[in-house]
C-alpha cells in the first residue's frame, strides 16, 4: 500500500495541448498494423494483424501482451492502425473542413481576405479566440470575409471562386461537381500556417489535412473486450464489429483498385468506407442510417460511449458509486438525539470502520476479531501491513487473532457513536448532507429525529435516505467539525434555525404552555423524568404547578426573551430570567425557520446547548400529549344547531345576492367595472359574494367549535392544518376555482349535462355548499375532482421544471465566493458584488437576515454597567 | 425631437464619473484591476453627455432592499 504522506512530486503537468493526430503520429504510436478482418484462428488464438492482435494488449487472463510483456490489468493496451486505401473525411471535423474550403482560394490556397484586412484584424481575431473560443472567432472571420466582398474573386490571385455546398453528411460539391476527399485533402495541404491561425487552429498541433484520414488508429483491445457467453461462444464488442467492417471494406477497396476495377465500383466502395468510418466515430449522425446489429439494435460506437446520461462522463465519472454506504427507507424516532441516526443492526454488521492496531488497543480489537463477522459487534476483515485484505470467517478467526499485531488494521462493525454522513436527494443545499452519530437499533429502517426532517425535506411516506461511513481519521474529523447537525442549525439562507419542533411536539408544547394548564407537582416531576430531566429544583415548591412553570425548567436561568406567538389570546411571549411569564409556545417560537427563540438560545449558549434544549422541548411536547391524550375526531367538527342555521342563513343571503346580480346582468343594469367586460364584471362580483359567504361560514365555525378540541388546537398552534381546513370540514367547502375563475363550460354553455344552458347560479358553476362532513352532492364531487386533477397535473408538470431551473442557477453561481474584503467574486477574481448582499451581512450570523441593533446596544450597556 | 435624459427617470439610480484620483482610491480599496470590475457600455444611455472614455469608473448609488443605500462601481468599456 503506498504511503499516504508521500512528499515527493515526480512529475508535474505543465500544460495540456489539444490537437488532431497526424498520420505520422498515428503510425508512430501504433504497435501493429492491422490487415485482416479475421479475429481468431482455428485454435481460438488471436490472428497476427487481426483486430484482436496480441500486440494491442491482452484481455485473456494468463496471456502476456506482446508489446510490453505485462499481464492482464497491468497492460493498458496499445493502439494499432490501418492504412486506408482512399482518404476519408473525419465526421467530427466536417464543419471546419467546410469553412476552410469556402473561405480559402481554390487556386492559390490563401485566405479570401485582403492582406490589408488581415493586418488590420489579425490580432483582434486572435484575442477574440483566446477570450471566447475558436467558434466565436471563426464566426467573426466569416463575417469579415463576407463583408470584404471580393466579388467572388480571390483578393490575392484574382482567381474566380466557385460555390461550395455540402450534401450532408460527408459529400462536398463545387458548382455541382463532386470533390473527392483526395482533392479536399490536397487543397487543405496547401494552406499556409499563418492563414490557418486566423481560422482558430494552432498549426503546430492541427494541420487541416489531418482532418481527412489516410490512416485510422485502431483502439486497443482492452477498451473493446470480447465476452464469453455461458454457451462458450464469444461475443465481440460493438467497436470490434465496426472495425471489422472497416477493415473488410478497406481490403476490398484495395483489391478493386489494384485489379483496375471500373470507377463506379471503386467509388461505391469508397462511399461505403466513408460510411463505416463515420459510424465508427458517431453512430447518431443525422442523415445516416445507424449501423445495426443483426438483431436490429444500433451499435454503440465511440461518441455514444462518451455522450449523454448513460455515457462515460455522466455515468461512470460523475456518477461514481461508493463503498461503505447504505440506503433504505427512513422512519421517525423522537427518542433519538437530534444529531443521531438509527442504523439497523444488519447494516451495522456490513458497514465497517477501519481501526489500526497498536499496543494499547490490541486487546480491544482482538475482541472484535474473535466475534467474527456473524456476531455483533465483530469485524469483517483484517488488513495486513502490506495491504493484503483477509476476510474473517469461522475458520480463519483463530489464526487471525494469533496473527494480529501492531500495524494491522481491523475493519470492525459500525458501533454507537461512530460518525456517519446522512443524505437525502435531491441534495439542494448543504443541509441535505449532515453528519450524524450512529445508534445501532433493531429492525430494518434508518431512523432520524423528526425535528431534522425539515432540512432534509424528508417525510416518512416511503422516503429513502443514504448513509456514508467516513473511513479515515481526517474524514471523520472533518465531517464532525464541519457537517455535524449542530453546526448546520442556523440556516445561511435566512439566519434562523432550520431545525425545530414539528407536528405533535408543537401541539404538545402549545397545550402545556396555554393558560389554564396545571398539574400536581409530582406528576410534573414524573413528566420531566420521562424525558431525561432529573433536576427539578426549578419547579416552584407548591402542590400544583402550571404548564408554563414546567416548560420553564428547560430554560437557562439567565435567559430573557420577548417575542410574538401565533395565538391571539396571548400574543406576547415574555421570558424573564429563565421563566416563561406569558405567551404560548407554538410554531412561531418552536418551529423551524420562524421566530427568534431558538436563534437567541443558539447565540447566547452555543449550538450544543441550543440543540439539546430543542431536543428536550421536542420530547416534552410529545410526553405531554402521551400523558394527556391527543387525537382528532369527527366530533371536533360538530356544530350547535344555532350555528347550523346561521350558516344556512348566510347561504340563503348569498344565493339571493347572486340571483340579484344575474338579474341585473340579464336586464343590463349591472355597472361595468373599468377594464372589464360585462360578463367579467358579473363573474368577479359573484366570486366576491361567494367568497364572502365562505369566509363568514368559516368565522361561524371558528366561533362555535369547542376551542379545546384537538383539531382546532392543531390549527391554532400551527402544528398541522389551517382554520380553513376545519371550516371546510364543518361548514362548507366553498367555490372551486379553476385558473382563478369559476368552473366554466365543459359542454356547450354548461358544466354538466344536468344543468340548464347558461345557468350562472353558484351550484352550476362549482360552488360547493356542503361540508366534507355532510358529504358532497354528485355535481359538487365532480367539481372538486376537476380542481383536484388540475392541481395534481400542475404540480406534476411544475416540479421537474423548477428543479431544472434551480439546478442551472446553482451551477451558475457555484464558484462565487465572498473574499476577505467582503466582495463577492467569481473564480477569475472578477467582482460580482462590492459588498456581499449589499449590506455585507453574513446571514448565518444574523438574526433573520438583519442585525438586531437594539440587542447589540442593550448587551453593550449591560456589559458597561457591570 | 426632444431628447430624453434617462438620468432624470425615477427608476434610474445616480451615476457619476470618478476623477482619476478617486479611481485610484477605489481600485486600491478593492485591490483590483479595472478589468475585474463589472462593466458598462460607453454607449449606455445613462452615460450620454457624461464625457466618459474607456477605462473610466462610474459610481452608481442605488437604493437597496437590504442596506438602504449602496454604492456600485462599473468600468466603461467600448464593446
Amino acid at each position: 500500500m503506498p504511503d499516504d504522506t508521500e512528499p515527493y512530486v515526480y512529475k508535474k503537468v505543465a500544460n495540456v495541448v489539444f490537437g488532431v493526430l497526424s498520420p505520422k503520429f498515428i503510425k508512430k504510436m501504433a504497435a501493429a498494423k492491422i490487415v485482416t478482418p479475421e479475429l481468431y484462428d482455428k485454435e481460438g488464438y488471436p490472428v497476427d494483424g487481426g483486430l484482436m492482435d496480441v500486440r494491442l494488449g491482452v484481455i485473456d487472463p494468463g496471456l502476456r501482451c506482446k508489446t510490453c510483456g505485462s499481464k492482464l490489468k497491468e497492460c493498458t493496451g496499445h493502439f494499432g492502425y490501418i492504412s486506408l486505401a482512399r482518404p476519408v473525411i473525419h465526421i467530427s471535423f466536417i464543419s471546419v473542413v467546410l469553412t476552410l474550403l469556402r473561405y480559402t482560394c481554390r487556386e492559390c490556397s490563401r485566405i479570401l481576405l485582403p492582406t490589408a484586412r488581415i493586418e488590420q484584424y489579425g490580432d483582434r481575431l486572435k484575442r477574440l479566440g483566446k477570450d471566447k473560443g475558436p467558434d466565436v472567432m471563426r464566426k467573426k472571420l466569416k463575417d469579415l470575409i463576407t463583408a470584404s466582398k471580393g466579388g467572388g474573386k480571390c483578393p490575392h490571385c484574382k482567381a474566380k471562386q466557385k460555390k461550395i455546398v455540402i450534401e450532408k453528411p460527408t459529400t462536398f460539391f463545387e458548382d455541382e461537381k463532386r470533390i473527392s476527399p483526395i482533392e479536399i485533402r490536397s487543397r487543405l495541404e496547401k494552406l499556409n500556417d499563418a492563414d490557418i491561425e486566423l481560422f482558430g487552429l494552432n498549426p503546430a498541433s492541427v494541420r487541416p489535412e489531418w482532418m481527412v484520414l489516410t490512416v485510422l488508429p485502431i483502439p486497443p483491445v482492452t477498451m473493446r473486450p470480447s465476452i464469453t457467453l455461458e454457451t462458450g461462444e464469444r461475443s465481440e464488442d460493438d467497436l470490434t464489429h465496426k472495425l471489422g467492417d472497416i477493415v473488410r471494406i478497406n481490403q476490398r477497396l484495395f483489391e478493386n483498385i489494384n485489379a483496375g476495377a471500373p470507377e463506379i465500383i471503386v467509388e461505391d466502395l469508397w462511399d461505403l468506407l466513408q460510411y463505416h468510418i463515420t459510424t465508427f466515430f458517431d453512430n447518431e449522425v443525422a442523415q445516416l442510417p445507424p449501423a445495426r446489429h443483426r438483431s436490429g439494435q444500433p451499435l454503440k460506437t465511440l461518441t455514444e460511449r462518451i455522450k449523454s446520461k448513460e455515457g462515460r462522463i455522466r455515468h461512470n465519472l460523475t456518477g461514481k458509486r461508493t463503498n461503505f454506504s447504505a440506503r433504505t427507507v427512513i422512519s421517525p424516532d423522537p427518542m433519538l438525539e437530534l444529531n443521531e441516526v438509527g442504523v439497523p443492526d444488519i447494516m451495522a454488521m456490513k458497514l465497517t470502520v477501519p481501526e489500526r492496531v497498536s499496543d494499547w488497543n490490541m486487546a480491544y480489537l482482538k475482541e472484535f476479531v474473535r466475534k467474527g463477522p456473524k456476531n455483533y459487534p465483530g469485524a469483517n476483515y483484517i488488513i495486513r501491513p502490506d495491504g493484503k485484505k483477509k476476510k474473517l470467517t469461522e475458520d480463519t478467526i483463530e489464526a487471525s487473532i494469533e496473527e494480529l499485531q501492531p500495524g494491522y488494521i481491523v475493519e470492525r462493525h459500525l458501533m454507537d457513536g461512530d460518525i456517519a454522513i446522512f443524505n437525502r436527494q435531491p441534495s439542494l443545499h448543504r443541509m441535505s448532507m449532515m453528519c450524524h452519530r450512529v445508534r445501532v437499533l433493531p429492525n430494518k429502517t434508518l431512523r432520524l429525529n423528526p425535528a431534522v426532517c425539515f432540512p432534509y425535506n424528508a417525510d416518512f411516506d416511503g422516503d429513502e435516505m443514504n448513509l456514508h461511513i467516513p473511513q479515515t481519521e481526517e474524514a471523520r474529523a472533518e465531517a464532525e467539525l464541519l457537517m455535524l447537525v449542530d453546526t448546520q442549525m442556523i440556516s445561511p439562507r435566512y439566519g434562523l434555525s432550520v431545525i425545530g419542533c414539528i407536528q405533535d411536539a408543537i401541539s404538545g408544547n402549545y397545550l402545556l404552555t396555554r393558560g389554564g394548564f396545571s398539574m400536581p407537582r409530582a406528576d410534573a416531576i414524573d413528566l420531566l423524568a420521562s424525558i431525561g430531566i432529573t433536576e427539578a429544583a426549578k419547579l416552584p415548591k407548591k402542590e400544583s404547578v402550571t404548564g408554563k412553570e414546567v416548560f420553564s425548567v428547560l430554560l437557562p436561568d439567565d435567559f430573557s426573551f420577548t417575542g410574538r406567538s401565533k395565538s391571539r389570546e396571548e400574543p406576547e411571549v415574555v421570558i424573564k430570567s429563565g421563566k416563561l411569564v406569558s405567551g404560548v409556545m407554538d410554531k412561531n417560537n418552536l418551529g423551524e425557520g420562524s421566530g427568534l427563540l431558538l436563534r437567541n438560545l443558539h447565540k447566547k449558549y452555543g449550538r450544543q446547548f441550543a440543540l439539546d434544549v430543542l431536543g428536550k422541548m421536542f420530547k416534552l411536547g410529545i410526553a405531554v400529549l402521551m400523558k394527556r391524550g391527543f387525537t382528532t375526531a369527527l366530533s371536533d367538527t360538530d356544530l350547535p344547531n344555532e350555528a347550523k342555521s346561521a350558516i344556512k342563513n348566510v347561504f340563503e343571503k348569498a344565493e339571493q345576492d347572486v340571483a340579484g346580480l344575474i338579474a341585473q346582468y340579464n336586464s343590463g343594469q349591472l355597472d361595468i367595472l373599468p377594464g372589464r367586460t360585462l360578463r367579467e364584471t358579473l363573474e368577479l362580483k359573484i366570486l366576491e359574494v361567494l367568497n364572502k359567504a365562505r369566509d363568514e361560514t368559516g368565522k361561524i365555525v371558528a366561533m362555535n367549535v369547542e376551542s379545546y378540541s384537538h383539531t382546532i388546537v392543531m390549527a391554532i398552534s400551527g402544528a398541522r392544518g389551517t382554520p380553513l381546513n376545519l371550516a371546510q370540514m364543518a361548514g362548507c367547502v366553498g367555490q372551486q376555482a379553476l385558473r382563478g375563475k369559476r368552473i366554466e363550460a365543459g359542454y356547450s354553455g354548461r358544466t354538466l349535462s344536468c344543468f340548464q344552458r347558461d345557468d350562472l347560479t353558484p351550484e352550476a358553476r362549482g360552488f360547493i355548499k356542503n361540508s366534507f362532513k355532510a358529504g358532497l352532492k354528485p355535481a359538487e364531487f365532480f367539481f372538486q375532482s376537476v380542481v383536484g386533477r388540475d392541481a395534481l397535473m400542475d404540480t406534476a408538470l411544475r416540479t421537474p421544471k423548477s428543479g431544472y431551473l434551480y439546478r442551472r442557477l446553482a451551477n451558475a453561481l457555484q464558484d462565487l465566493k465572498v473574499e476577505y474584503d467582503g466582495t463577492v467574486r467569481d473564480s477569475g477574481k472578477r467582482i460580482v458584488q462590492f459588498s456581499y448582499g449589499e449590506d455585507g451581512i453574513d446571514v448565518s450570523k444574523s438574526e433573520g437576515g438583519a442585525l438586531s441593533v437594539k440587542r447589540v446596544i442593550s448587551e453593550a450597556s449591560e456589559k458597561a454597567s457591570q | 425631437m426632444k431628447r430624453i435624459d434617462v438620468k432624470k427617470h425615477v427608476l434610474v439610480p445616480k451615476h457619476e464619473k470618478l476623477s482619476e484620483k478617486e479611481k485610484e482610491e477605489v481600485l486600491k480599496q478593492f485591490s483590483s484591476r479595472a478589468e475585474d470590475f463589472p462593466r458598462i457600455l460607453k454607449r449606455d444611455a445613462v452615460l450620454l453627455g457624461m464625457n466618459v472614455k474607456f477605462g473610466d469608473i462610474i459610481r452608481i448609488t442605488r437604493k437597496s432592499a437590504t442596506a438602504g443605500q449602496t454604492v456600485f462601481y462599473r468600468v466603461v468599456v467600448l464593446t
